[in-house]
């Protein structure tokens, strides 16, 4: 019954989605006051249809309703009910419920908090979410319906969820991710609605950049927890593969960086108008090419879920139409938002657009190393790209990226004066030099690409606590009183900039620094990774809720004295007979132990092991949660706290 | 930006470009196998043995229901997609191996901690018959009947949800009551 509900409740959401993308727009067209105001009740049914239909896919997997395919496809009656819940977006189907759902969320939401902004533009952007949404909720009902029943001879046992997919940063991983890229849809509709009203104020930027931070915060967490859970769930030790699923994901990213500046410049100085509505274009294209690429099938990848060309060719159609009849309608618009002020070569405006030029590069060197094999494959040609050309081009590109950072966040808007920008940065310099000589000589001596970029690193935090200091001091309070009247936009940026260097400083040092040793061990054996000793205590069996396991256990000391006991385990699953590797590590600051049991040797006598030690790898996810908190700080700013409460004062003279 | 320049036209071009691609991209599902090879027999190679001194060809293949396993130590899906080879030997499943662009000391050695499932393994140093089997990459698996043609081509891993939906209709199919 609840699976027949939340089929119903699809519908429901798909009748409001269409009236959402067509009255209100009507509404605006003819100037009719009652359809505009439709937007916002329209935005909330269909969420809420949404809602239902979630509540009930839950449901079927909590009471093990095998009777649906999707239940029974990704659950087991085995399954902890935590996993049984996340199974929810375990699989295709599930997915883009969720992906649905949060968009309708975004969709309510955008209703919810606008009330600053003029009742044509509300309706304008939710009929663009609107739009999305039927595209969406199209492509769920007629290729992806999770409610599809099998009946009337169903299972007595679902397959089980992907053992992969077992797991508690999988169960937060796909709705932080989503979350990330359906925001970006809010910056699309804001952008798309800013062109059909053919009026592109600084009000614009000021309404979009909020839900833009938002969505880049989302994306942020959502990656570095896929990062995460690659790192101690595949048991290869990796924290980055460049995969097509994981570029994917990156994509979105790096335009949403360049976005969420590029907003900065549009709302202050009212300059790069039409680059900030093509950057907001991108960011969300780029996100529906990530599903598209995830889902099709074109690629494939470690972790790519069912792939069917079939619903490949409705994404694919559904990303021109999104995509292709925004850009369509940016080459058409775009005279209308010509700008009429200038900025100096030496300016923050400058810098700001140097740094949004090497984003989008990188946006473009991921985007050509995810589809060139499809390229390749047209030409007939076996070539493979791997990480040597990401790294080839990311690393400088990163870079160049901190070195222009810092005159960047220095800088004055509209002009600098070029020697005072120079002299504050040369004097900045030494310091960075010789820290970064010391720091990344601290473990053992790097070569030149580590001491260089663990020098940038530092570059970029100091000149970030120069910048607060001076800040700080210029309101002439004294100190502390100064810098409690930084404003918390401000903190964000330098929360944000901050997390950089400590995940580049992490990168760095796992990169140059880690050691790997595959070996063959049985209990009794001894192995050692500098000052550590594993030893090879003893092996053990288990059986788990829906598994079997084969355990270690791993003395681990230093220098003598014991640190930790690990157990990596070999797990076989019951239902899919799938056999998943679990390492085990001892996460620390400084660094991290890990050990993965490989195959067993001799009858089980003896085992491939994986041992590694990995410095400062935990910087890296630590770094992209500073940026992201960056995101929550900048947001946290009173201007969006007072706009909340400014009940449309400028409805009347804003309107289009 | 200037007015009516036709650079407000790049991005659209641009992303028509890649729309084209990914278009083209969609009707060669890499799971598949081209349709030319499903019926052909398989292309005529003469290759070392990995684990004896006889030399194999086209003709080794042939006889009866047998699966070609493309894999390489450098492969890491082979690794899990190994013990399901295993249990699928003990089943009494002739599995040829073709050991892909690989070197044969490390396989020897990777066959012998592991367990080895194959009846027989080809060794394809250089790839060629790769290319000409239209491989992608590792692992691979093709099914393969007595006169020695392709029926089926599977990419990715072989675990006991693809042997159940690709492989046993198939077996069942020409065999009533065979292998499953």
């Amino acid at each position: 019954m609840a699976a027949e509900i939340g089929h119903l409740s699809l519908w429901l959401a798909l009748a409001a989605a269409l009236c959402l993308s067509v009255f209100p727009l009507v509404g605006v067209q003819r100037n009719i006051l009652a359809l505009q105001w439709y937007a916002r009740p329209l935005a909330w049914v269909q969420w809420l249809a949404l809602t239902l239909s979630m509540v009930c896919l839950g449901y079927s997997f909590f009471i093990n309703d095998f009777s649906v395919a999707y239940v029974a496809n990704h659950s087991n009656s085995a399954l902890p009910v935590a996993y049984r819940l996340s199974a929810i977006w375990g699989g295709h189907e599930g997915s883009l419920l969720l992906w649905g759902w949060m968009l309708g969320g975004w969709a309510a939401m955008v209703g919810g908090l606008s009330r600053s902004v003029p009742l044509a533009m509300v309706a304008r952007v939710l009929s663009v979410m609107g739009m999305i949404s039927v595209g969406f909720l199209l492509f769920m009902l007629l290729t992806s319906n999770p409610f599809d029943r099998v009946l009337p001879w169903f299972p007595l046992d679902g397959a089980d969820l992907n053992p992969l997919l077992q797991d508690p940063g999988l169960i937060i991983h796909p709705p932080m991710l989503y979350m990330g890229y359906v925001g970006f849809s809010v910056a699309f509709a804001f952008a798309v609605a800013g062109l059909l009203a053919g009026n592109l104020d600084p009000a614009w930027a000021r309404w979009a950049r909020p839900w833009t931070t938002v969505a880049w915060s989302f994306l942020t967490v959502g990656i570095a927890l896929g990062s995460w859970w690659a790192y101690y769930e595949l048991g290869w030790g990796g924290w980055w593969f460049w995969d097509p699923v994981e570029n994917a994901s990156l994509l979105p990213w790096l335009a949403g960086t360049a976005l969420i500046h590029s907003l900065a410049v549009t709302e202050k100085r009212n300059l790069f108008r039409a680059w900030t509505v093509l950057l907001a274009i991108i960011a969300f294209s780029l996100s529906l090419l990530g599903t598209f690429l995830v889902r099709s099938g074109v690629l494939t990848s470690v972790h790519a879920f069912a792939n069917d060309p079939e619903r490949g060719a409705f994404i694919l159609g559904f990303l021109i139409v999104v995509a292709g009849g925004a850009l369509t309608l940016f080459a058409v618009r775009s005279s209308t938002l010509t700008n009429n002020k200038g900025f100096k070569p030496v300016s923050r405006e400058a810098f700001l657009l140097g740094n949004n030029l090497i984003l989008l590069t990188a946006t473009f060197v991921v985007l050509v190393g995810t589809i060139a094999p499809l390229f390749f494959e047209a030409l007939d040609l076996k070539i493979s790209i791997r990480s040597p050309y990401f790294n080839g081009f990311f690393v400088p590109l990163t870079m160049a990226l901190i070195v222009l950072m810092v005159p960047g966040v220095f800088s004055n808007w509209k002009r600098q004066d070029g020697r005072v920008l120079v002299k504050r940065m040369a004097m900045l310099a030494p310091a960075a030099v010789i820290a970064g000589w010391f720091g990344s000589r601290l473990p053992e001596p790097s070569p030149w690409q580590g001491v260089l970029a663990i020098m940038l690193a530092l570059y970029l935090v100091f000149a970030h606590v120069d910048d607060v200091v001076r800040r700080a001091r210029a309101y002439g309070q004294g100190f502390f009183t100064g810098l409690r009247k930084l404003g918390r936009a401000y903190w964000g940026m330098v929360s944000a900039h901050c997390g950089l260097a400590v995940m580049v400083a992490g990168i760095t040092l796992v990169s140059f620094h880690e050691v790997e040793r595959d070996i063959r061990m049985g209990p009794g054996d001894r192995a050692s990774i500098g000052e550590y000793d594993f030893v090879f205590d003893s092996l053990d069996n288990y059986q788990g809720p829906n598994f079997d396991s084969t355990r270690g256990h791993f003395q681990v000391s230093y220098q003598g004295e014991p640190v930790v006991i690990l157990h990596p385990e070999k797990r076989t699953y019951h239902a899919s007979g799938q056999i998943m590797t679990e390492a085990a590590i001892d996460a620390g600051f400084w660094r991290d132990l890990y050990v993965a049991m490989g195959e067993p040797l001799d009858d089980g006598n003896a085992w491939a092991v994986r041992i590694y030690f990995k410095p400062g790898i935990r910087w890296i996810w630590l770094g992209s949660l500073i940026m992201a908190f960056g995101g929550v700080l900048a947001l946290s700013d009173k201007r969006y706290r007072r706009l909340r409460f400014a009940n449309g004062e400028k409805e009347a003279t804003n309107e289009s | 930006m200037k007015a009516n320049s036709p650079w407000v036209f790049l991005p659209l071009v641009g992303f028509v470009l890649l729309a084209v691609l990914l278009a083209s991209g969609l009707g060669r599902d890499p799971q598949e196998l081209p349709s030319a090879l499903v019926g052909k027999p398989v292309p005529s190679f003469s290759l070392p043995s990995l684990m004896t001194d006889e030399t194999l060809t086209q003709d080794s293949l042939k006889g009866r229901w047998q699966l070609l396993n493309v894999w390489a130590t450098w492969c890491p899906t082979c690794y899990i997609e190994h013990p399901f080879l295993l249990e699928l030997a003990a089943r009494g499943v002739a599995i040829a191996g073709l050991n892909y662009k690989d070197e044969s000391d490390p396989a020897r050695q990777y066959l012998a901690e592991h367990g080895n499932p194959f009846t027989h393994v080809i060794v394809d140093a250089d790839g060629q018959l790769g290319l000409d089997l239209g491989v992608y990459g590792a692992p691979e698996t093709f099914l393969i009947n007595p006169d020695g043609e392709i029926v089926l081509r599977h990419a990715g891993d072989l675990n006991a949800r693809v042997w159940k939906e690709k492989f046993v209709p198939l077996l069942e199919q020409n065999q009533p009551g065979g292998e499953a």
